[in-house]
């Protein structure tokens, strides 16, 4: 079983490192569901 | 972590079952890690958000640990992550989530 089966992922990317929906496109197809993804960036 | 996100953050906490819920972040750096990995465990450190004051104690972690990448599609990994996996310190980056999650995360994958 996986271990994010089941989860509510809060997905937090960065402008600078790997985005929000970078991170969401991995797991797209995996049991765990994506309450929300963004990117924050710094100014 | 911008007040936005951090008010988003804090309904999930309240809609759903903590123990359910998990932050990954994709922070570039070790300091930016700290923090935000701070303020979804113990609150916000600058006091200015909604988050202010609120433990929520969820498990954080770093899309750079292995114990998350093993979880990812790999293709898509290869696709949308592997460029900056190359580029980032992943290891300090999850050493950096850990910390924070050890000392103030209520539960853990």
């Amino acid at each position: 079983m996986s271990g994010i089966a089941g989860k509510k992922l809060i997905l937090i990317g960065e402008r600078d490192g790997v985005p929000g929906l970078a991170m969401a496109k991995v797991f797209e197809g995996s049991d765990a569901e994506v309450v929300f993804a963004a990117t924050e960036c710094f100014v | 972590m911008d007040l936005q996100n951090q008010q988003r953050t804090k309904e999930a906490a309240d809609k759903y079952n903590k123990d359910d819920i998990l932050v990954i972040l994709g922070t570039a750096d070790v300091d930016g890690t700290g923090i935000y990995a701070e303020t979804v465990t113990q609150g916000d450190p600058t006091y200015a958000g909604p988050l202010s004051g609120v433990p929520l104690g969820l498990p954080v972690y770093h899309i750079l640990d292995p114990a998350i990448k093993k979880e990812a599609d790999p293709q898509a990994w290869e696709e949308h992550i592997s460029m900056m996996e190359m580029v980032l310190d992943g290891e300090a980056l999850t050493k950096a989530a850990a910390d924070m999650r050890e000392q103030y995360g209520k539960s853990t994958l």
